[in-house]
């Protein structure tokens, strides 16, 4: 039902609203049901004269069986939509799988940076680009990204990603996504954080690979460039004993 | 010698004056003046925090143009605003209206006592009360204004001024809170041991009827969940102000620590409001449909159970909040569960209606429709307490949408059917029911037109909190921009439809049809004393208890109804 408001651009967005429709049919089932329910005994037994009352205490067996199998069946719904739910946050929170690209994401009031790792894939070196409020992204790459706080609470959060995570001063906080498909959206920070927080937009920037390349390129420093093709070969051979 | 006497006498007679006023109305200790007193602070408060939405709502509807009786919303303002509007309405309305007025009201005439067991603890805790007040509205005046940092205050942005440009406005408004929940502490231990302790001759536990039961259960749980919120404001307060640092990382402190504080608190505190609603509402459904209630020790052992699992959820309000990951799994389990033992309780109450001869007076209509909109809210959050989900909805406008109808049918809805239920016992007049219909209508339809598009918001990923959509494109859109317009215009309307019932209170205080002791023919104890009830309650003669507080429609009696202090008479032959 998401996707009717924006499109699903990472990976694991349609597992969020798989899971959300899930969600939606088994609780709207249950809310027509007792609402539906609910009306018929208000209309049926409304207060006709001469009528009396029925009495019943609630306490016998078969009255405590009509109230209780109805909750045996809520509980077996709880746990389709706990286990769905088990997989889906495993599969984007927990399981980071590894990495094409790392991006470091620092907020701050009121601002985003983003530094991008730049041609060589290795962020903290020289040729990292780094960008207020714009994040850049290839399209179909596998992201890991480094989430912190200058100051404050703040919460990196891409809707169309379904992504959403706190950065909280003094920590690092790692997670993954995989941009599949090219556009332009917003990023919002989803945590109070001061007077600015209403306005501190970025917005993301999803290329495929030969112009995410080229936006790369535009924005190395041209005494970069040179070294970079030497270090590309070079890296990659050191690259492997890092990742291990 | 004479001139003694005479200004004696003179003394005594202005001392009396004093004492008919002040020691009547402003240092009674008599549980019912308490308990107006907190009635009409909530309301007053309610008034303030019903003004501050008004004021944010017309900013998200219309951007930046000057907001009549406000002028210009800037994002300082309505930071402080939406803080203190949360801030007002769940600490300075819902509890003082539901649990420390009704409770005050209440329960020495539920349980057939003449006043509380502590009056004096009691009448402290209104005063430290009204102190709480005053310093939160004091707050909105200092330099630099009100604290904004949302009223879940995380720090560091509540803890440093640099970072919330408050320096006055964050500490008073954290004192105020503190102060409040002292307030609390002191009326809830007046409740439990009043309920325990005083009850009528022969009134079981069982017998207690379960608004009574709710209000106790509140107040234990929160007594129970309080002390880490006070150890953590205490913490919070002396980063504030002595610069120590507790919460700030630099200082090898932790942040998230405040939230785990905070919300062990936070979340059976939504159990604490609700609970003595579904307390109000199961006393009005019995009442007019002339049934007993479906299941008493089911809702009663099932609200106990809702209580003791409140204290394992609260990790929820911080799925995406840098907790270890792995946690969210116990906390999803727990979470869902919950949704069991408030379904049961909503069920015995459509129980409670079937076989019903259902009289649809105001009170009544409001009790009904907090079953039904309070069903929008519980099953609403399955959606967020389901951490897969969770990580789209957090902190988006699905979630507010969802605990206002929670908080809307508990505190708005429950109080309302409270009022018109118990104001024949307050005042001893009937509020006027074709105008309280009038403003039935008037809150419950703009309500849902208020709420239901803000769900298709916060589906659509708008974020909580943000002064004004202007700099997002993808949200600052014509038709997202006509769904806040239209939220804003219901909110207009509701606010506009309580003046009837605010004409309507005052005008019934005077003018109101009689009602004499026992209008609504109910069973317990309060309906015995007179309306209103003289200081005492019940004069000389407590009254004693024989039955059950819901024997409605029982079976070989002409009457309906069977209060619960009449003796047992002899089995009718027939």
């Amino acid at each position: 039902m998401l996707e009717y408001f924006l499109p699903r651009a990472s990976s694991f967005a349609g597992s969020i609203d798989h899971l959300f429709d899930i969600i939606t049919y088994l609780v709207m089932f249950w809310f027509v049901l007792v609402l539906g329910f609910f009306f018929y005994v208000v209309f049926r037994f409304r207060h006709k004269p001469g009528q009396k009352a029925e009495y019943i205490t609630g306490e016998t067996h078969k009255q405590k069986m009509a109230i209780e199998i109805p909750h045996y069946l809520i509980l077996v719904c709880d746990l389709v939509i706990l286990g769905y739910t088990f997989v889906v946050w495993h599969e984007v929170k927990i399981d980071i799988p590894p990495h094409d690209e790392e991006v470091r994401v620092i907020a701050q009031q009121w601002a985003w940076t983003f530094e991008h790792a730049g041609a060589d894939g290795i962020l903290d070196t020289e040729d990292d680009i780094v960008t207020i409020n714009e994040l850049h992204l290839k399209k179909d790459a596998q992201y890991t990204y480094h989430l912190s706080s200058l100051d404050v609470m703040h919460s990196f959060s891409i809707p169309v990603f379904r992504l959403k995570q706190d950065a909280v001063p003094g920590r690092v906080i790692s997670g993954h996504f995989k941009p599949i498909m090219s556009g332009e959206w917003d990023v919002q920070c989803a945590e109070m954080c001061g007077y600015g927080h209403g306005f501190m937009p970025a917005r993301v920037f999803i290329k495929s690979a030969e112009e995410h390349d080229a936006w790369v390129a535009e924005n190395t420093p041209d005494h970069l460039k040179k070294d970079t093709a030497y270090a590309l070969t070079d890296s990659e051979t050191k690259e492997a004993p890092n990742n291990g | 010698m004479a001139d003694t006497a005479t200004a004696a006498v003179a003394h005594d007679e202005h001392h009396e004056h004093a004492e008919s006023f002040w020691s009547k109305y402003i240092f009674s200790t008599d549980h019912k003046i308490i308990g107006f007193q907190y009635l009409f602070t909530g309301m007053a408060m309610g008034l303030i925090g019903g003004f501050f939405s008004y004021v944010f709502r017309m900013q998200l509807a219309f951007p930046g143009s000057s907001v009549p009786f406000f002028g210009i919303v800037s994002p300082a303002a309505y930071n402080s605003l939406v803080t203190n509007h949360g801030t007002i309405m769940i600490f300075w309305v819902a509890m003082p209206v539901l649990i420390a007025a009704l409770g005050n009201f209440l329960i020495p005439l539920m349980i057939g006592c003449d006043d509380m067991v502590f009056p004096k603890i009691n009448r402290l805790s209104y005063q430290i009360f009204l102190i709480s007040a005053i310093v939160l509205i004091a707050s909105f005046f200092v330099p630099q204004g009100g604290f904004g940092g949302a009223w879940t205050a995380y720090p560091p942005l509540s803890a440093k001024s640099e970072f919330n440009g408050t320096p006055f406005g964050a500490p008073m408004w954290l004192i105020a809170v503190t102060l409040e929940i002292v307030a609390f502490l002191l009326g809830g231990i007046n409740f439990i041991t009043t309920t325990m302790n005083a009850r009528a001759k022969g009134m079981k536990l069982y017998d207690i009827p379960m608004v009574v039961w709710m209000i106790v259960i509140a107040s234990i749980l929160f007594m129970a969940s309080v002390g880490p919120l006070v150890a953590g404001a205490v913490m919070l307060l002396f980063d504030q102000t002595l610069g120590t640092g507790f919460f700030d990382p630099a200082m090898g402190g932790d942040p998230v620590l405040w939230q785990h504080l905070f919300w062990f608190f936070g979340h059976p505190e939504v159990y604490v409001v609700l609970l003595p609603a579904m307390g109000v509402v199961a006393e009005i459904i019995c009442t007019f449909s002339r049934k007993k209630l479906f299941g008493y020790k089911l809702i009663l052992y099932s609200s106990i159970g809702l209580g003791i699992l409140s204290f394992f959820v609260w990790a929820h309000h911080q799925f995406i909040s840098g907790v270890d990951p792995r946690a969210t799994y116990l906390f999803t389990t727990t979470t869902l569960l919950i949704s069991i033992p408030v379904a049961i309780m909503l069920f015995a109450f459509i129980g409670t209606l079937w076989g019903g001869s259902i009289r649809f007076t105001t009170a009544m209509l409001f009790a009904l429709s907090f079953i039904a909109e309070f069903l929008i809210g519980g099953v609403t959050g399955i959606w967020l307490g389901s951490s897969g989900t969770d990580i789209y909805l957090h902190d988006t406008y699905f979630v507010l949408a969802h605990f206002h109808y929670t908080f809307v049918p508990i505190a708005i809805i429950g109080t309302f059917s409270a009022l018109y239920y118990w104001f024949p016992k307050m005042f001893g007049r009937k509020l006027n029911e074709f105008w309280g219909k009038i403003h039935f209508w008037g809150t419950i339809i703009p309500f849902n037109g208020i709420f239901l598009p803000l769900f298709i918001l916060g589906a659509a990923g708008q974020h909580r909190r943000i002064a004004g959509f202007t700099a997002y494109p993808d949200l600052y859109t014509e038709n997202f921009q006509d769904l806040r317009v239209f939220a804003t215009g219901s909110l207009i309307v509701l606010i506009l439809f309580q003046i009837p019932f605010f004409v309507n209170f005052i005008v019934s205080l005077k003018r109101g049809q009689k009602s004499g002791p026992n209008p609504w023919k109910a069973n317990t104890l309060e309906w015995v004393a007179p309306s209103p009830p003289p200081h005492g309650n019940f004069g000389d003669d407590l009254p004693e208890v024989y039955r059950g507080p819901y024997e409605f429609s029982v079976e070989g009696r002409d009457e309906d109804y069977w209060p619960q202090n009449v003796p047992n008479e002899p089995e009718p032959s027939k």
